[in-house]
Protein backbone atom coordinates (compact mmCIF):
# COMPACT_ATOMS: atom_id res chain seq x y z
CA UNK A 1 0.00 0.00 0.00
CA UNK A 2 2.85 2.36 0.88
CA UNK A 3 4.60 1.61 -2.41
CA UNK A 4 1.50 2.45 -4.44
CA UNK A 5 0.66 5.49 -2.29
CA UNK A 6 -2.73 4.13 -1.25
CA UNK A 7 -4.79 6.26 1.17
CA UNK A 8 -4.90 3.21 3.44
CA UNK A 9 -1.14 3.39 3.98
CA UNK A 10 -2.12 6.20 6.35
CA UNK A 11 -3.31 4.53 9.58
CA UNK A 12 -5.55 7.52 10.29
CA UNK A 13 -7.56 6.64 7.18
CA UNK A 14 -7.82 2.98 8.24
CA UNK A 15 -9.19 4.03 11.62
CA UNK A 16 -11.72 6.30 9.93
CA UNK A 17 -12.97 3.36 7.86
CA UNK A 18 -13.16 1.08 10.92
CA UNK A 19 -15.13 3.70 12.80
CA UNK A 20 -17.62 4.23 9.99
CA UNK A 21 -16.46 7.64 8.91
CA UNK A 22 -14.93 6.95 5.52
CA UNK A 23 -15.35 4.78 2.42
CA UNK A 24 -18.37 3.00 3.82
CA UNK A 25 -21.61 3.93 5.52
CA UNK A 26 -21.43 0.93 7.77
CA UNK A 27 -21.44 1.63 11.48
CA UNK A 28 -21.07 -1.17 13.92
CA UNK A 29 -21.43 -1.12 17.71
CA UNK A 30 -18.22 -0.09 19.46
CA UNK A 31 -16.02 -2.96 20.65
CA UNK A 32 -15.75 -1.35 24.09
CA UNK A 33 -19.57 -1.42 24.34
CA UNK A 34 -19.86 -5.03 23.20
CA UNK A 35 -17.32 -6.37 25.73
CA UNK A 36 -19.47 -5.05 28.55
CA UNK A 37 -21.51 -8.24 28.14
CA UNK A 38 -18.32 -10.32 28.52
CA UNK A 39 -17.41 -9.73 32.18
CA UNK A 40 -15.82 -6.37 31.41
CA UNK A 41 -18.71 -4.14 32.58
CA UNK A 42 -16.76 -0.87 32.34
CA UNK A 43 -15.81 -1.59 28.71
CA UNK A 44 -12.12 -1.53 29.59
CA UNK A 45 -9.56 -4.25 29.13
CA UNK A 46 -6.46 -4.47 31.30
CA UNK A 47 -3.38 -6.69 31.18
CA UNK A 48 -2.97 -9.77 33.32
CA UNK A 49 0.83 -10.00 33.43
CA UNK A 50 3.35 -9.30 30.66
CA UNK A 51 4.77 -12.67 29.69
CA UNK A 52 5.58 -12.09 26.02
CA UNK A 53 7.90 -9.39 24.71
CA UNK A 54 7.08 -9.25 21.02
CA UNK A 55 9.62 -7.41 18.91
CA UNK A 56 8.71 -6.40 15.38
CA UNK A 57 12.19 -5.90 13.98
CA UNK A 58 11.08 -4.29 10.74
CA UNK A 59 9.02 -4.28 7.61
CA UNK A 60 11.62 -5.71 5.24
CA UNK A 61 10.46 -9.03 3.78
CA UNK A 62 11.29 -11.18 0.76
CA UNK A 63 7.55 -11.68 0.18
CA UNK A 64 4.59 -9.31 -0.39
CA UNK A 65 1.56 -11.25 0.87
CA UNK A 66 -1.91 -10.09 -0.11
CA UNK A 67 -3.23 -10.07 3.46
CA UNK A 68 -0.12 -8.74 5.28
CA UNK A 69 -1.10 -6.50 8.20
CA UNK A 70 2.42 -5.08 8.31
CA UNK A 71 2.38 -4.01 4.63
CA UNK A 72 5.82 -5.60 4.52
CA UNK A 73 7.84 -6.27 1.38
CA UNK A 74 11.22 -6.15 -0.33
CA UNK A 75 10.90 -2.37 -0.80
CA UNK A 76 10.58 -1.63 2.97
CA UNK A 77 14.31 -1.24 3.58
CA UNK A 78 14.28 1.82 5.83
CA UNK A 79 11.97 0.68 8.63
CA UNK A 80 14.22 -1.81 10.41
CA UNK A 81 15.31 -1.94 14.04
CA UNK A 82 18.67 -0.39 14.88
CA UNK A 83 21.33 -1.95 17.09
CA UNK A 84 20.58 0.77 19.67
CA UNK A 85 16.92 -0.29 19.97
CA UNK A 86 17.88 -3.98 20.11
CA UNK A 87 20.23 -3.12 22.99
CA UNK A 88 17.38 -1.31 24.75
CA UNK A 89 15.26 -4.47 24.35
CA UNK A 90 18.03 -6.57 25.88
CA UNK A 91 18.39 -4.19 28.84
CA UNK A 92 14.69 -4.54 29.55
CA UNK A 93 14.74 -8.32 29.11
CA UNK A 94 17.68 -8.55 31.53
CA UNK A 95 15.91 -6.36 34.10
CA UNK A 96 12.49 -8.00 34.10
CA UNK A 97 11.15 -11.52 34.40
CA UNK A 98 9.46 -11.65 31.00
CA UNK A 99 9.95 -15.27 29.92
CA UNK A 100 9.25 -15.17 26.16
CA UNK A 101 10.70 -13.12 23.32
CA UNK A 102 8.56 -13.32 20.18
CA UNK A 103 10.44 -11.99 17.13
CA UNK A 104 8.42 -10.93 14.12
CA UNK A 105 8.59 -8.68 11.07
CA UNK A 106 8.67 -8.56 7.95
CA UNK A 107 11.12 -11.39 7.67
CA UNK A 108 13.05 -10.92 10.94
CA UNK A 109 16.04 -12.87 9.64
CA UNK A 110 16.74 -10.09 7.11
CA UNK A 111 17.57 -7.64 9.88
CA UNK A 112 21.41 -7.56 10.10
CA UNK A 113 21.28 -7.76 13.92
CA UNK A 114 18.90 -10.75 14.05
CA UNK A 115 21.35 -13.55 14.85
CA UNK A 116 23.19 -11.48 17.45
CA UNK A 117 19.90 -10.55 19.14
CA UNK A 118 18.74 -14.19 19.25
CA UNK A 119 22.06 -15.28 20.78
CA UNK A 120 21.86 -12.53 23.43
CA UNK A 121 18.26 -13.46 24.31
CA UNK A 122 19.38 -17.05 24.67
CA UNK A 123 22.15 -15.99 27.06
CA UNK A 124 19.44 -14.35 29.18
CA UNK A 125 17.62 -17.69 29.31
CA UNK A 126 14.58 -16.48 27.39
CA UNK A 127 12.26 -18.68 25.39
CA UNK A 128 12.61 -17.39 21.83
CA UNK A 129 9.98 -17.58 19.11
CA UNK A 130 10.83 -16.59 15.55
CA UNK A 131 8.00 -15.88 13.12
CA UNK A 132 9.78 -17.21 10.04
CA UNK A 133 8.05 -17.01 6.67
CA UNK A 134 9.91 -20.21 5.55
CA UNK A 135 10.85 -18.95 2.08
CA UNK A 136 13.56 -16.71 3.54
CA UNK A 137 15.49 -19.90 4.36
CA UNK A 138 15.81 -20.78 0.66
CA UNK A 139 15.88 -17.20 -0.66
CA UNK A 140 19.65 -16.82 -0.45
CA UNK A 141 22.58 -19.13 0.24
CA UNK A 142 23.52 -17.12 3.32
CA UNK A 143 20.21 -18.10 4.96
CA UNK A 144 20.47 -21.83 4.22
CA UNK A 145 21.95 -22.52 7.66
CA UNK A 146 19.06 -20.87 9.52
CA UNK A 147 17.58 -24.24 10.59
CA UNK A 148 20.90 -25.17 12.26
CA UNK A 149 21.11 -21.70 13.83
CA UNK A 150 17.57 -22.01 15.20
CA UNK A 151 18.30 -25.48 16.57
CA UNK A 152 21.54 -24.37 18.21
CA UNK A 153 19.70 -21.60 20.08
CA UNK A 154 16.57 -23.63 20.85
CA UNK A 155 14.37 -21.21 18.92
CA UNK A 156 10.69 -22.13 18.50
CA UNK A 157 9.94 -21.60 14.81
CA UNK A 158 6.45 -20.33 13.94
CA UNK A 159 5.66 -20.15 10.24
CA UNK A 160 2.72 -19.03 8.17
CA UNK A 161 1.33 -21.57 5.77
CA UNK A 162 -2.24 -20.64 4.87
CA UNK A 163 -2.94 -23.96 3.22
CA UNK A 164 -1.58 -27.42 2.51
CA UNK A 165 -2.22 -26.85 -1.19
CA UNK A 166 -0.10 -24.74 -3.53
CA UNK A 167 -3.22 -23.22 -5.06
CA UNK A 168 -4.49 -21.57 -1.83
CA UNK A 169 -1.05 -20.72 -0.44
CA UNK A 170 0.25 -19.06 -3.61
CA UNK A 171 -3.02 -17.12 -4.04
CA UNK A 172 -2.26 -15.35 -0.76
CA UNK A 173 1.52 -15.34 -0.54
CA UNK A 174 2.67 -15.23 -4.16
CA UNK A 175 3.61 -17.62 -6.96
CA UNK A 176 6.08 -20.30 -5.95
CA UNK A 177 5.81 -19.61 -2.22
CA UNK A 178 4.29 -23.02 -1.47
CA UNK A 179 7.06 -24.94 -3.21
CA UNK A 180 9.78 -22.91 -1.46
CA UNK A 181 7.95 -23.30 1.87
CA UNK A 182 7.98 -27.09 1.48
CA UNK A 183 11.71 -26.99 0.70
CA UNK A 184 12.31 -24.96 3.89
CA UNK A 185 10.11 -27.32 5.92
CA UNK A 186 12.22 -30.25 4.74
CA UNK A 187 15.37 -28.39 5.86
CA UNK A 188 13.82 -27.71 9.27
CA UNK A 189 12.67 -31.34 9.59
CA UNK A 190 16.18 -32.50 8.66
CA UNK A 191 17.66 -30.89 11.80
CA UNK A 192 14.83 -32.22 13.98
CA UNK A 193 12.20 -29.45 13.86
CA UNK A 194 8.65 -30.78 13.97
CA UNK A 195 9.82 -34.25 14.98
CA UNK A 196 8.69 -36.01 18.12
CA UNK A 197 11.09 -36.01 21.08
CA UNK A 198 13.67 -33.56 19.67
CA UNK A 199 12.31 -30.64 21.70
CA UNK A 200 12.61 -28.47 18.58
CA UNK A 201 9.20 -26.87 18.15
CA UNK A 202 7.99 -26.06 14.66
CA UNK A 203 4.47 -24.65 14.52
CA UNK A 204 2.42 -23.46 11.58
CA UNK A 205 0.07 -20.51 11.41
CA UNK A 206 -3.08 -20.88 9.35
CA UNK A 207 -5.17 -17.92 8.36
CA UNK A 208 -8.13 -18.07 5.97
CA UNK A 209 -7.34 -17.17 2.37
CA UNK A 210 -10.50 -15.12 2.04
CA UNK A 211 -13.39 -13.51 3.88
CA UNK A 212 -14.32 -16.46 6.04
CA UNK A 213 -13.41 -17.35 9.62
CA UNK A 214 -11.05 -20.19 10.47
CA UNK A 215 -12.62 -23.55 11.19
CA UNK A 216 -11.86 -25.68 14.23
CA UNK A 217 -8.13 -25.44 15.00
CA UNK A 218 -7.67 -29.07 16.07
CA UNK A 219 -9.47 -30.36 12.95
CA UNK A 220 -7.41 -28.08 10.69
CA UNK A 221 -4.20 -29.22 12.40
CA UNK A 222 -5.11 -32.87 11.84
CA UNK A 223 -5.88 -32.28 8.16
CA UNK A 224 -2.71 -30.22 7.58
CA UNK A 225 -0.62 -32.96 9.22
CA UNK A 226 -2.23 -35.69 7.15
CA UNK A 227 -2.00 -33.85 3.83
CA UNK A 228 1.52 -32.46 4.28
CA UNK A 229 2.85 -35.86 5.32
CA UNK A 230 1.00 -37.71 2.56
CA UNK A 231 1.85 -35.37 -0.30
CA UNK A 232 5.18 -33.85 0.76
CA UNK A 233 6.53 -35.96 3.63
CA UNK A 234 6.97 -32.94 5.91
CA UNK A 235 6.00 -32.60 9.59
CA UNK A 236 5.23 -29.95 12.14
CA UNK A 237 4.09 -29.83 15.80
CA UNK A 238 1.03 -27.62 16.10
CA UNK A 239 -1.12 -25.39 13.95
CA UNK A 240 -2.34 -22.00 15.18
CA UNK A 241 -5.53 -20.77 13.49
CA UNK A 242 -5.65 -16.99 13.21
CA UNK A 243 -8.48 -14.75 12.01
CA UNK A 244 -7.70 -12.10 9.39
CA UNK A 245 -7.80 -8.64 10.95
CA UNK A 246 -9.69 -5.97 9.03
CA UNK A 247 -6.64 -3.71 8.79
CA UNK A 248 -3.89 -2.85 6.32
CA UNK A 249 -3.76 -4.95 3.12
CA UNK A 250 -6.67 -7.16 4.17
CA UNK A 251 -8.79 -4.07 4.81
CA UNK A 252 -7.74 -2.80 1.38
CA UNK A 253 -8.84 -6.14 -0.12
CA UNK A 254 -12.18 -6.01 1.73
CA UNK A 255 -12.90 -2.51 0.47
CA UNK A 256 -11.75 -3.25 -3.08
CA UNK A 257 -13.97 -6.33 -3.33
CA UNK A 258 -17.01 -4.82 -1.59
CA UNK A 259 -16.70 -7.34 1.25
CA UNK A 260 -15.93 -4.95 4.12
CA UNK A 261 -19.41 -4.70 5.63
CA UNK A 262 -20.15 -8.41 5.27
CA UNK A 263 -16.82 -9.32 6.88
CA UNK A 264 -17.29 -6.93 9.81
CA UNK A 265 -20.81 -8.29 10.31
CA UNK A 266 -19.37 -11.83 10.24
CA UNK A 267 -16.92 -10.86 13.01
CA UNK A 268 -19.69 -9.25 15.05
CA UNK A 269 -22.10 -12.16 14.58
CA UNK A 270 -19.35 -14.53 15.76
CA UNK A 271 -18.42 -12.39 18.81
CA UNK A 272 -17.58 -14.81 21.59
CA UNK A 273 -17.65 -13.32 25.11
CA UNK A 274 -15.52 -16.24 26.32
CA UNK A 275 -12.71 -15.23 23.97
CA UNK A 276 -12.23 -11.74 25.44
CA UNK A 277 -10.40 -12.82 28.60
CA UNK A 278 -7.76 -14.70 26.58
CA UNK A 279 -6.81 -12.10 23.99
CA UNK A 280 -3.07 -11.73 23.55
CA UNK A 281 -2.85 -8.01 24.39
CA UNK A 282 -3.43 -8.99 28.03
CA UNK A 283 -0.06 -10.77 28.37
CA UNK A 284 1.98 -9.25 25.54
CA UNK A 285 3.80 -6.02 24.88
CA UNK A 286 4.60 -5.25 21.25
CA UNK A 287 7.69 -3.24 20.27
CA UNK A 288 8.08 -1.55 16.90
CA UNK A 289 11.28 -1.25 14.87
CA UNK A 290 11.67 2.36 16.06
CA UNK A 291 11.24 1.43 19.73
CA UNK A 292 7.63 2.39 20.44
CA UNK A 293 5.37 0.21 22.58
CA UNK A 294 1.96 -1.12 21.63
CA UNK A 295 -0.67 -3.47 23.06
CA UNK A 296 -0.30 -5.85 20.09
CA UNK A 297 1.15 -6.06 16.59
CA UNK A 298 -2.19 -4.94 15.11
CA UNK A 299 -2.36 -1.80 17.25
CA UNK A 300 1.24 -1.22 16.20
CA UNK A 301 0.24 -1.26 12.54
CA UNK A 302 -2.57 1.20 13.30
CA UNK A 303 -0.09 3.35 15.28
CA UNK A 304 -2.20 3.08 18.45
CA UNK A 305 0.51 3.36 21.09
CA UNK A 306 0.10 2.10 24.67
CA UNK A 307 -1.63 4.33 27.22
CA UNK A 308 1.54 4.46 29.35
CA UNK A 309 5.14 5.62 28.76
CA UNK A 310 5.38 4.43 25.20
CA UNK A 311 9.02 4.05 24.18
CA UNK A 312 11.70 1.51 25.06
CA UNK A 313 13.80 4.26 26.66
CA UNK A 314 10.95 4.96 29.15
CA UNK A 315 9.97 1.32 29.75
CA UNK A 316 8.00 1.03 32.99
CA UNK A 317 6.66 -2.49 33.59
CA UNK A 318 4.45 -1.47 36.52
CA UNK A 319 2.80 1.30 34.53
CA UNK A 320 2.34 -1.03 31.58
CA UNK A 321 0.67 -3.66 33.73
CA UNK A 322 -1.74 -1.04 35.09
CA UNK A 323 -2.64 0.48 31.72
CA UNK A 324 -5.93 0.33 29.85
CA UNK A 325 -5.48 -1.54 26.58
CA UNK A 326 -6.29 0.62 23.55
CA UNK A 327 -9.37 -0.85 21.87
CA UNK A 328 -10.86 -0.24 18.46
CA UNK A 329 -13.13 -1.96 15.95
CA UNK A 330 -10.44 -4.31 14.57
CA UNK A 331 -10.45 -5.98 18.03
CA UNK A 332 -13.55 -7.90 16.88
CA UNK A 333 -11.07 -9.97 14.85
CA UNK A 334 -9.57 -11.40 18.06
CA UNK A 335 -12.91 -12.25 19.68
CA UNK A 336 -14.73 -13.95 16.79
CA UNK A 337 -15.52 -17.65 17.04
CA UNK A 338 -12.93 -19.46 19.10
CA UNK A 339 -10.93 -16.23 19.34
CA UNK A 340 -7.59 -15.47 17.73
CA UNK A 341 -4.09 -14.56 18.82
CA UNK A 342 -0.51 -14.99 17.66
CA UNK A 343 -0.77 -18.39 19.39
CA UNK A 344 -4.02 -19.35 17.67
CA UNK A 345 -7.43 -19.93 19.25
CA UNK A 346 -7.97 -18.58 22.75
CA UNK A 347 -11.37 -19.98 23.79
CA UNK B 1 -44.60 -10.78 -3.29
CA UNK B 2 -42.56 -7.60 -3.64
CA UNK B 3 -39.41 -9.21 -5.02
CA UNK B 4 -38.83 -9.99 -8.70
CA UNK B 5 -36.78 -13.10 -8.06
CA UNK B 6 -37.22 -16.33 -6.16
CA UNK B 7 -33.83 -16.66 -4.45
CA UNK B 8 -32.42 -13.91 -2.23
CA UNK B 9 -29.09 -14.62 -0.45
CA UNK B 10 -30.40 -12.62 2.54
CA UNK B 11 -33.11 -15.27 3.05
CA UNK B 12 -30.47 -17.77 4.15
CA UNK B 13 -30.04 -15.73 7.34
CA UNK B 14 -33.76 -16.26 8.02
CA UNK B 15 -33.49 -20.06 7.95
CA UNK B 16 -33.73 -20.15 11.76
CA UNK B 17 -37.09 -18.37 11.55
CA UNK B 18 -38.89 -21.45 10.22
CA UNK B 19 -39.64 -22.20 13.87
CA UNK B 20 -42.03 -19.22 13.98
CA UNK B 21 -44.79 -21.35 12.44
CA UNK B 22 -43.87 -24.81 13.75
CA UNK B 23 -41.45 -24.57 16.65
CA UNK B 24 -41.36 -28.16 17.97
CA UNK B 25 -40.59 -29.59 14.54
CA UNK B 26 -38.05 -26.85 13.76
CA UNK B 27 -36.32 -27.41 17.10
CA UNK B 28 -36.07 -31.13 16.41
CA UNK B 29 -34.79 -30.49 12.88
CA UNK B 30 -32.07 -28.03 13.95
CA UNK B 31 -31.00 -30.22 16.85
CA UNK B 32 -30.68 -33.24 14.55
CA UNK B 33 -29.02 -31.13 11.84
CA UNK B 34 -26.39 -29.91 14.32
CA UNK B 35 -25.75 -33.46 15.48
CA UNK B 36 -25.37 -34.73 11.91
CA UNK B 37 -22.57 -32.27 11.12
CA UNK B 38 -20.53 -32.89 14.27
CA UNK B 39 -17.32 -34.85 13.95
CA UNK B 40 -18.01 -38.58 14.17
CA UNK B 41 -16.78 -41.45 12.04
CA UNK B 42 -16.38 -38.73 9.38
CA UNK B 43 -14.64 -35.42 10.02
CA UNK B 44 -16.56 -32.15 9.87
CA UNK B 45 -14.56 -31.28 6.76
CA UNK B 46 -15.58 -34.50 5.01
CA UNK B 47 -19.22 -33.93 5.95
CA UNK B 48 -19.06 -30.39 4.55
CA UNK B 49 -17.74 -31.78 1.24
CA UNK B 50 -20.59 -34.31 1.11
CA UNK B 51 -23.07 -31.51 1.86
CA UNK B 52 -21.57 -29.41 -0.94
CA UNK B 53 -21.93 -32.28 -3.41
CA UNK B 54 -25.53 -32.95 -2.36
CA UNK B 55 -26.29 -29.23 -2.55
CA UNK B 56 -25.39 -29.35 -6.23
CA UNK B 57 -27.50 -32.44 -6.79
CA UNK B 58 -30.56 -30.87 -5.18
CA UNK B 59 -29.61 -27.55 -6.81
CA UNK B 60 -30.14 -25.48 -3.67
CA UNK B 61 -28.42 -22.09 -4.07
CA UNK B 62 -28.58 -21.40 -0.34
CA UNK B 63 -26.87 -24.71 0.43
CA UNK B 64 -24.24 -24.11 -2.27
CA UNK B 65 -23.31 -20.73 -0.74
CA UNK B 66 -23.38 -22.06 2.81
CA UNK B 67 -21.31 -25.16 2.15
CA UNK B 68 -18.83 -23.41 -0.13
CA UNK B 69 -18.04 -21.13 2.82
CA UNK B 70 -18.06 -24.06 5.22
CA UNK B 71 -15.74 -26.18 3.06
CA UNK B 72 -13.24 -23.32 2.80
CA UNK B 73 -13.43 -22.58 6.52
CA UNK B 74 -12.84 -26.23 7.35
CA UNK B 75 -9.72 -26.32 5.18
CA UNK B 76 -10.80 -27.74 1.83
CA UNK B 77 -9.48 -26.16 -1.33
CA UNK B 78 -11.03 -25.54 -4.74
CA UNK B 79 -9.63 -28.75 -6.22
CA UNK B 80 -11.24 -30.90 -3.52
CA UNK B 81 -14.53 -29.02 -3.74
CA UNK B 82 -14.70 -29.43 -7.50
CA UNK B 83 -13.90 -33.15 -7.17
CA UNK B 84 -16.79 -33.46 -4.72
CA UNK B 85 -19.13 -31.79 -7.23
CA UNK B 86 -17.88 -34.14 -9.94
CA UNK B 87 -18.78 -37.09 -7.72
CA UNK B 88 -22.31 -35.71 -7.40
CA UNK B 89 -22.47 -35.04 -11.15
CA UNK B 90 -21.14 -38.49 -11.97
CA UNK B 91 -23.82 -40.17 -9.86
CA UNK B 92 -26.45 -37.92 -11.39
CA UNK B 93 -25.25 -38.72 -14.93
CA UNK B 94 -24.77 -42.39 -14.13
CA UNK B 95 -28.24 -42.65 -12.70
CA UNK B 96 -29.62 -41.56 -16.07
CA UNK B 97 -27.24 -43.69 -18.10
CA UNK B 98 -27.92 -46.83 -16.07
CA UNK B 99 -31.55 -46.61 -17.20
CA UNK B 100 -30.29 -47.07 -20.75
CA UNK B 101 -30.03 -50.76 -19.88
CA UNK B 102 -33.82 -50.74 -19.74
CA UNK B 103 -33.92 -48.98 -23.10
CA UNK B 104 -31.48 -51.51 -24.52
CA UNK B 105 -33.46 -54.47 -23.11
CA UNK B 106 -36.67 -53.13 -24.51
CA UNK B 107 -35.14 -52.30 -27.89
CA UNK B 108 -33.58 -55.75 -28.13
CA UNK B 109 -36.90 -57.38 -27.31
CA UNK B 110 -38.66 -55.63 -30.16
CA UNK B 111 -36.04 -55.66 -32.88
CA UNK B 112 -34.54 -58.39 -35.02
Amino acid sequence: MASRHSDLADTFFQLKVLNGKEATDARFPAFSEVIKQASFPDGRLRPTRIEIFQVNVGKLCNQSCAHCHVDAGPDRKEENMSRENFERCLDILARYDIPTVDITGGAPELNPHFRWFVAECRKLGKHIMDRCNLTVVVSNKKHHDLPEFFAEHGVEVVSSLPHYSALRTDAQRGDGVFEDSIKAMRMLNAVGYGKEDTGLKFNLVYNPTGTFLPGNQAALEAEFKRQLKRKHDVEFNHLFAITNMPISRFLDYLLETGNYETYMQTLLDAFNPAAVAGVMCRNTISVSWDGYLYDCDFNQMLDLKVAAPNHLRDFDLEALERRDIVLNQHCFGCTAGAGSSCGGQVA
Amino acid sequence: MSKKHYFDPEDLKKFGNIGEWQKPMADKFFSWYGEVFKEGALTEREKALIALAVAHTVQCPYCIDAYTTDCLAKGSDEEQMMEAVHVAAAIRAGSSLVFSTQMMNHAKDMTM
